[in-house]
C-alpha cells in the first residue's frame, strides 16, 4: 500500500511538471507564433499611452527578456527556494514556495491563493453537502418508486439541472430571491466562518443550492440508475429473507452497493470545485480560487495563472489518489487485485 | 393441522404481455423434521413457491391467493411486517449461486452477525461469537479466521457452507434450499447434501429442498413433489416417485438423472421440447404437447386439465391416462430402460 | 521624436482645455434641455442628472456602497490612469488643482484645491509656482507640506515601479540627467524639476515653456505622498489619505472600505461636500449582477461609469420606471473600423474608398447596440464632445445604408472591380464588435468583397493581434474593429494616438492604419498652433485628411447610459470625468 501510494506521489509530481511547463508554453510560445516581442508582452502590463521607456523597463523588470528557459528555472527556483521582490522603496523576501509576484497588482500569489482557499472550500463543501444528500436521497426514492410522477418529475428537475448552465440559473435565482423577494442576500456576499457561522452560511446559501443543483442532477440520475441495477441482485433477496427491514435493505445492501460508482465520480467532482468552482464563484461575485482563475486570465497574469492552476491541479491529484484508496476500502474485491 | 399446511396457493403477476401464472393452485403439508423435494424444470414454479411462502414473491403487483398456514398461522393474510419477523427467524432460506447472494462488500461473519441481530437483541460480540460457532458447525476450517473474510475469497463450497450458516443462525423451524448445490462440483455436492441432512436431524427443522434434479432429492426427501407449469402432476413419497412414478412428466425427469458413470447429455428417456411459457399454457393437460402418450387420452390431454387424482396408497397423481395403462407402461416399458444401466 | 511630440501632446491639450473653459464651454454635450421640472424634486427622469444636481442634498451619514465589474490599475496615486480613477480618488486624495465639481459645461474648468490659487506662472513661461494651504493635513494628523507634494511628483518618476500612471510630467519637468527615480537614486537632487523654497511653496520648472500647468497638476501625480510612509510598489496596499476618507481596509483584488478622515478641514475645502460617512466599494463583481444590483438598489455606484451591460439594457429600456433613472450622454469615444493600407489591394485609397462607401452605418449602429445603447451615426472621427469639433459626412449614402453604386466606381477605380478578399479582426470577448464584423461582413459582400472574420482576445488584441504590426503584415489583416476615448476632450487629446502615424511602434498601437504625410504635417501644425480657434479648424482639417485617406471607418459616438443609484442624493454628470462627479454623492 505505501509503495503504491509513492509511486502515486511520484507521478503526481511528474503531472505537475508537465502542467506548468504546459501553462508556461502556452503562455509564452503562442504569442510568439504571432510574433510577439518581449516588449509586446510587456505592453499588456502598463497604463495606456504609455511610452515606449516605460514598456521597456517594465519588460526588463519582468524578465521577459530573458529565454523562456531560464524564466521557467526562475520560477521553479522560486517555488523551492523562494524569490525576492523589488517595489522600489525596498526588496521583500518571498519564502518558498514562493509563487511569484502578481504582473498586474504586485501581490505575492501564494498568500492570495491560501486567502481564497477557505471561500471555494466552503462553497464546495455544502454544495457537495446538499447535492450528495439531495440527489442520492431523490435518486433511491425515484428508483423505488420507478414510474410514480415523482419518479418523472425529479427526473425531468433533473434533466433541467444538468442542462441548465449555472450562470444562467445564478443569475435567475439571484434575481428571484436575493432583489426581488430579498430572502437572500446580493451576490458578492461573503464572511469567512470563523467571523460568524450563521452569517458564513446565510451568505452561501445560494450558490449551494444552485451548484448543488447542477450536480445532484447527475448524482440523482447515477443514483436511480445504480439503485434499480442493485436492487435486482440475489444478494437484496438474501438480506429480506434474513428478515431485514426493508429500509435498512435498501440502505446497508442496496445503497452500499449502488453507492461506489458514485463515490468516484463525488472525488473527481469536489476535488475539481476545490481547484474553483469558477462558473459559481463569477456568477455571484465569491472572491474565490474559480474567481482568482478567471480573473488571472482575463488579465494574462502569468505567476496568477500558474500559481492558480498548479494549485487546482494539486487538488485534483489528491482527490484521484484519495478516491483509489476509499474505493479499495469501499469495495474489497479491489483490495487482491 | 400440519406444520406447513399450503393450501390452494396461487402467485400470478400481471405482466404487459398477459398474466404469468406462476403457481396456479398448489396443494401439500410438511411436519417439523420431515423433507420435501419440490421437482421441476427451470420455470416450473418452484422458485416462486419457496418465495412465496417466505413473502418475498418479487415486487407488489404480484397476486397471491390460497393459504400458507405455518405452525397454525396464515401467512398470506398475515400483515407483511409480522411475516418480515418470521422471515430468518421462523423460517430461513439457503439460496443457489451464493456469490451473487451474499453481499460483495461485507464479510461472510458480518452478513451472519447481521442475521442474527436482526431477531435477537444481543452486542455484536456474542453475535459474533455466534457466528463463528456456525461456521464451525457447517465445517469451516478456522472458522475464527475466516469469519473476517469476504464472500470471494471463500471456495465455492465454503461459500454454499456460510450461506447455510447464514440460514440457520436464528435455529429456523422451516429451511427451504433453493437449488443449494447446483453450482458445485459433485463431490462437494455429496458433501453439502450430508451436511444439510446431519444439520436437519440436529435441529428438527422441516425442510424444504428445490431441484431440477431428481437425483439430489433421492437421499434426503421424505416427500417430493413434482411441479410442470405451475401446478402439481405427481405428489407422494420418495417411494413412490422413485419406485412407483406414475406421470409421463417424472419418469421424464428419471430418466433424465445425471449419473456418475455417464455423459450428462447422454440422457436415457429425454423429454421432447421445452416448457411451456407461463403466460402461454397449453390448453388441456399443460405437458401433453411433450408427452409420447397423449393420443392414448381419446382427445382429452389438449381439452381437458386432468385432477390431481390420488391412488390408492394416496399418492396423487395428474394425468389422463387411466391408472392401469400408467402402471403397466411404468412396469413394461419405463423401468425396464431406467434399469439397464 | 516620439517623446518630443508626446510632450507636445499634453501642453496642447491642456491648452486647450483652458481655452475652451474660458470661451464658455464650446464642447457643451448636451442638445436635449433638462425634464426636471423643479431642481429639488427627487422625480426621476431621464437625463436629468446631465444638466443640474439631480435630488440635491446636504445630508451626511450613510454608507454609499460602489461595485467594480474589474479592478483598479492601482489605487496609488502615481500609479493609476483611469478615468473613474480620478474621479473616485478625489475622496481620498487632494491634487494642486480640480475640475470643478457638478454639471454643466462648468465641469471642465479647473479650480484650485491644494493651491491656494491657480499657478502663477514666471514671464518665460518655463516655472510655476503653487502656494498649498495652511491647515491641510494627513490623515495621521501631519501637517501636508509643498516637500510631501515635491516628493509625490518625484516619486512618480519612475515607471518601473508605476508602470500605469501617465507621463506627462515626464516629459514636462526638467529632471536631472542621472535621474532614475526616487528609489534607485535616493539621494538624486531633483529641484531642477521640482523645488520647494518653503514648506507652503512649490515650484515646477519646465524644459520649455507650458501654458497650462494647471490642467497637468489636477493629475493625482501631484496628490501628496509623506515620505516616510512610502512603500513603493506596496503604497497601493497603504495610501495615506490627504481628502475627506481615508482607507479603513484594503483587501486588494476583492473590496475596500474608506472612512471620514478626522484629519481632513472642511474650512479648507469647499469643494467636497464629504456626504457619507462611509463608503465601500466591492472589485470583479460580475457585471450582470451588478447591473442588477444597481437596479435593486443593493449598491449605489457602478465605478467605471460605462454603462449598462446589455443584459440590463433589455430590462432598463422597456420600462418606464427604471429608463426614467437613466441619463444617456455622449461621451468622447469613437467605435470604429480601422481600414488597413498594409493588406492590398488596400493599399490604393480606392479600394479602401470602396469599403467606406459599401458599409452600413445603419447596420453598424444596430450592432452596437442602436442609437440609445450604442450611439449615434458616426460620419467623422471627432466625436461631438471634443472641443472644435465639426461634424461633416464625405461618404453621403441613401439613409446611411451604404451605396453600392459608388463602391462598385470605386472599386474600378482601384482594378478590382470584381471585389477582392481580406481578414477583419474583432475582440472575441466583446458581442458587439463580433456584431460590427458581421455587419461589414453582409455589407460588402454585396459588392464582392469577402470578409473572413477573426477574432481575438480583448487583453492580448492589440499587443499581439491586430495592434501588431508584424502580425499585421503576416496575417494580412485589412479591417479591424475597436475604439478609442480620449483623456482630454480636445482635437489632441483625441485624435492624435489614433492618427499619428509617428505613434506607431511594434506592437500595441492604437493608430492601426493612418500612414498619411498629409495627416501627420496637419498633426503638426495644430499642435504648433496657438489660437484657439484655428487650431479647432486645423483639427477638422486633420479629421477631413483621415476621411479621404479613408483609413478609418466610424461607427458610432457612443453615448453611455448611466443609471442612478436608488437611494443615491446629489448626483451629476460633470463633463470633465464623463461620468457622476463622485465627491457630490450622498445616500439618502
Amino acid at each position: 500500500m505505501l509503495t503504491y501510494i509513492i509511486r502515486r506521489f511520484i507521478g503526481a509530481i511528474a503531472m505537475l511538471i508537465i502542467i506548468s511547463m504546459v501553462t508556461f508554453g502556452i503562455f509564452f510560445v503562442v504569442p510568439q507564433w504571432a510574433g510577439s516581442s518581449p516588449e509586446a508582452l510587456a505592453s499588456r502590463y502598463v497604463g495606456r499611452a504609455a511610452t515606449e521607456e516605460t514598456v521597456a523597463l517594465v519588460a526588463e523588470r519582468l524578465g521577459f527578456n530573458d529565454p523562456v528557459i531560464v524564466q521557467y528555472g526562475r520560477f521553479v527556483k522560486g517555488i523551492f527556494v523562494g524569490a525576492e521582490y523589488d517595489y522600489g522603496a525596498g526588496v521583500e523576501q518571498c519564502p518558498a514556495p514562493c509563487f511569484g509576484y502578481s504582473f498586474i497588482s504586485g501581490q505575492p500569489v501564494w498568500p492570495d491563493l491560501l486567502d481564497r482557499m477557505p471561500v471555494t472550500f466552503s462553497l464546495a463543501i455544502g454544495a457537495a453537502f446538499l447535492w450528495v444528500v439531495g440527489g442520492v436521497f431523490v435518486g433511491v426514492v425515484s428508483a423505488l418508486r420507478r414510474g410514480t410522477l415523482f419518479d418523472r418529475l425529479s427526473m425531468g428537475t433533473a434533466l433541467a439541472g444538468v442542462s441548465l448552465p449555472i450562470f444562467f440559473t445564478g443569475m435567475v435565482t439571484l434575481v428571484v430571491f436575493s432583489y426581488g423577494l430579498g430572502w437572500t442576500p446580493p451576490g458578492g456576499s461573503w464572511t469567512d466562518f470563523t467571523v460568524n457561522p450563521g452569517e458564513w452560511a446565510y451568505n452561501l446559501l445560494l450558490p449551494w443550492i444552485t451548484l448543488a443543483f447542477l450536480f445532484a442532477a447527475t448524482y440523482a440520475r447515477l443514483t436511480r440508475a445504480g439503485m434499480l441495477e442493485t436492487m435486482g441482485e440475489d444478494y437484496i433477496r438474501t438480506a429480506r429473507a434474513k428478515g431485514l427491514r426493508e429500509r435498512d435493505v435498501v440502505v446497508k445492501h442496496g445503497l452500499r452497493a449502488a453507492l461506489t460508482p458514485i463515490l468516484t465520480l463525488f472525488g473527481i467532482d469536489f476535488g475539481l470545485l476545490i481547484g474553483g468552482a469558477v462558473l459559481t464563484e463569477t456568477t455571484y461575485t465569491l472572491p474565490g480560487l474559480g474567481q482568482f482563475a478567471i480573473l488571472a486570465i482575463r488579465n494574462q497574469d502569468l505567476p496568477q495563472v500558474m500559481g492558480v492552476v498548479l494549485f487546482a491541479a494539486c487538488f485534483v491529484v489528491i482527490a484521484s489518489l484519495v478516491v483509489d484508496l476509499l474505493y479499495a476500502w469501499v469495495d474489497p474485491r479491489v483490495r487482491l487485485s | 393441522m400440519s406444520f406447513l399446511d399450503v393450501k390452494d396457493l396461487k402467485i400470478h403477476f400481471p405482466t404487459d404481455d398477459g398474466l404469468v401464472r406462476s403457481v396456479d393452485g398448489l396443494t401439500f403439508s410438511l411436519e417439523r423434521g420431515r423433507t420435501l423435494g419440490i421437482v421441476g424444470e427451470s420455470g416450473s414454479g418452484k422458485s416462486v413457491t419457496s418465495l412465496g411462502i417466505l413473502g418475498l414473491h418479487k415486487g407488489g403487483r404480484a397476486q397471491i391467493s390460497g393459504e400458507i398456514w405455518l405452525d397454525g398461522e396464515d401467512l398470506v393474510s398475515m400483515p407483511a411486517e409480522q411475516v418480515r419477523g418470521l422471515r430468518g427467524k421462523k423460517m430461513a432460506m439457503i439460496f443457489q449461486d451464493p456469490l451473487s447472494s451474499m453481499h460483495p462488500y461485507y464479510t461472510v461473519g458480518h452478513q451472519i452477525i447481521e442475521a442474527y441481530r436482526i431477531h435477537h437483541d444481543v452486542s455484536k460480540q456474542v453475535a459474533r461469537k455466534h457466528a463463528i460457532d456456525l461456521l464451525g458447525r457447517v465445517g469451516i476450517p478456522e472458522p475464527a479466521r475466516r469469519v473476517d473474510s469476504y464472500p470471494h475469497e471463500f471456495s465455492g463450497g465454503m461459500r454454499q457452507r456460510a450461506m447455510i450458516a447464514m440460514a440457520l443462525s436464528c435455529d429456523p423451524e422451516l429451511l427451504i434450499a433453493d437449488e443449494p448445490t447446483t453450482a458445485l462440483d459433485v463431490t462437494v455436492q455429496a458433501q453439502i447434501l450430508d451436511l444439510m441432512r446431519d444439520l436437519q436431524r440436529e435441529f428438527n427443522s422441516a425442510l424444504i429442498i428445490i431441484t431440477h434434479d431428481l437425483g439430489v432429492v433421492a437421499e434426503l426427501s421424505d416427500d417430493i413433489l413434482v411441479m410442470y407449469a405451475g401446478k402439481c402432476v405427481e405428489y407422494g413419497t420418495a417411494d413412490d416417485i422413485f419406485y412407483r412414478p406414475e406421470h409421463p412428466y417424472t419418469w421424464g425427469l428419471l430418466g433424465s438423472m445425471p449419473r456418475l458413470d455417464r455423459e450428462p447429455t447422454d440422457r436415457l428417456l429425454p423429454i421432447k421440447g421445452s416448457p411451456p411459457s407461463l403466460i402461454n399454457v397449453p390448453q388441456g393437460c399443460a405437458f401433453h404437447p411433450r408427452c409420447p402418450y397423449s393420443e392414448r387420452t381419446e382427445g382429452r390431454a389438449s381439452a381437458e386439465v386432468p385432477d390431481l387424482a390420488p391412488t390408492e396408497r394416496g399418492h396423487l397423481v395428474r394425468c389422463h391416462l387411466p391408472r392401469a395403462e400408467r402402471r403397466e407402461l411404468w412396469e413394461n416399458e419405463i423401468k425396464p430402460v431406467l434399469e439397464t444401466q | 521624436m516620439r517623446r518630443k511630440s508626446a510632450l507636445a501632446a499634453a501642453a496642447t491639450a491642456a491648452l486647450a482645455l483652458v481655452l475652451s473653459a474660458c470661451g464658455g464651454g464650446g464642447g457643451g454635450t448636451q442638445q436635449q434641455p433638462a425634464q426636471s421640472a423643479s431642481g429639488g424634486a427627487a422625480q426621476p427622469v431621464a437625463d436629468a442628472a446631465l444638466t443640474q444636481v439631480y435630488n440635491p442634498s446636504t445630508k451626511k451619514g450613510g454608507t454609499l456602497k460602489a461595485a467594480h465589474s474589474g479592478d483598479w490599475d492601482s489605487l496609488d496615486p502615481a500609479d493609476t490612469y483611469y478615468g473613474y480613477s480620478f474621479n473616485f480618488g478625489r475622496l481620498y486624495w487632494r491634487t494642486l488643482t480640480m475640475y470643478k465639481p457638478g454639471p454643466g459645461p462648468e465641469g471642465n474648468t479647473v479650480i484650485p484645491d491644494l493651491a491656494e490659487s491657480l499657478g502663477e506662472p514666471s514671464s518665460d513661461g518655463k516655472s510655476w509656482t503653487y502656494k498649498i494651504k495652511q491647515g491641510v493635513k494627513f490623515e495621521d494628523g501631519t501637517p501636508i507640506t509643498s516637500k510631501d507634494v515635491a516628493y509625490a511628483v518625484a516619486r512618480s518618476f519612475d515607471k518601473e515601479t508605476f508602470p500605469h500612471g501617465p507621463s506627462y510630467l515626464n516629459e514636462l519637468l526638467a529632471w536631472p540627467e542621472d535621474f532614475k527615480g526616487v528609489y534607485k537614486t535616493p539621494d538624486a537632487d531633483y529641484s531642477s524639476a521640482v523645488e520647494t523654497p518653503d514648506d507652503q511653496t512649490i515650484v515646477f520648472k519646465l524644459k520649455k515653456p507650458f501654458a497650462s500647468m494647471d490642467y497637468v497638476v489636477q493629475m493625482p501625480m501631484t496628490a501628496p505622498v509623506p515620505k516616510d510612509k512610502d512603500t513603493g510598489a506596496k503604497y497601493r496596499e497603504k495610501v495615506v489619505s490627504s481628502g475627506p476618507y481615508k482607507f479603513e481596509s484594503n483587501e486588494i483584488g476583492k473590496r475596500f472600505a474608506l472612512v471620514r478622515n478626522d484629519q481632513w478641514d472642511p474650512a479648507t475645502d469647499p469643494n467636497r461636500p464629504a456626504l457619507p460617512d462611509r463608503i465601500e466599494v466591492q472589485l470583479n463583481v460580475n457585471a450582470d449582477d451588478l447591473d442588477n444590483q444597481l437596479i435593486s438598489g443593493d449598491i449605489h455606484l457602478d465605478i467605471p461609469g460605462t454603462g449598462l451591460q446589455p443584459a440590463a439594457l433589455g430590462k432598463v429600456l422597456p420600462d418606464p420606471a427604471l429608463k426614467a433613472r437613466t441619463d444617456n450622454p455622449v461621451i468622447p469615444r469613437l467605435w470604429f473600423v480601422s481600414v488597413i493600407p498594409e493588406a492590398p489591394p488596400l493599399d490604393n485609397v480606392e479600394c479602401r474608398k470602396a469599403v467606406l462607401w459599401a458599409a452600413d452605418r445603419v447596420a453598424n449602429q444596430t450592432a452596437y447596440g442602436g442609437p440609445v445603447a450604442g450611439g449615434d451615426i458616426a460620419t467623422n472621427v471627432m466625436p461631438p464632445p471634443v472641443v472644435g469639433q465639426e461634424k461633416f459626412d464625405l461618404y453621403q449614402t441613401p439613409e446611411n445604408k451604404g451605396d453600392v453604386e459608388k463602391a462598385k466606381q470605386a472599386l474600378a477605380a482601384c482594378g478590382h472591380p470584381d471585389g477582392f478578399e481580406t481578414t477583419m479582426t474583432y475582440r472575441a470577448e466583446r458581442p458587439r464588435e463580433k456584431a460590427l464584423a458581421e455587419a461589414m461582413q453582409q455589407a460588402l459582400a454585396k459588392v464582392n468583397i469577402k470578409l473572413t472574420l477573426k477574432g481575438f482576445p480583448a487583453s492580448s488584441y492589440f499587443s499581439d493581434y491586430a495592434g501588431n504590426v508584424e502580425y499585421q503584415k503576416k496575417n494580412k489583416i485589412g479591417l479591424a474593429g475597436h475604439g478609442w476615448g480620449s483623456d482630454w476632450p480636445d482635437g489632441y487629446g483625441f485624435m492624435q494616438a489614433i492618427v499619428d502615424s509617428r505613434t506607431i511602434r511594434d506592437a500595441g498601437n492604437y493608430n492601426l492604419s493612418v500612414k498619411s504625410d498629409k495627416v501627420d504635417s496637419l498633426i503638426d501644425q495644430a499642435s504648433g498652433e496657438l489660437d484657439a480657434t484655428a487650431r479647432g479648424k486645423l483639427w477638422v482639417d486633420v479629421d477631413k485628411a483621415v476621411m479621404e485617406d479613408a483609413s478609418i471607418l466610424p461607427v458610432v459616438w457612443a453615448k453611455a447610459l448611466l443609471l442612478r443609484g436608488e437611494g443615491v442624493t446629489n448626483v451629476a454628470y460633470n463633463e470633465g470625468q464623463s461620468m457622476y462627479d463622485y465627491i457630490l454623492l450622498g445616500v439618502e
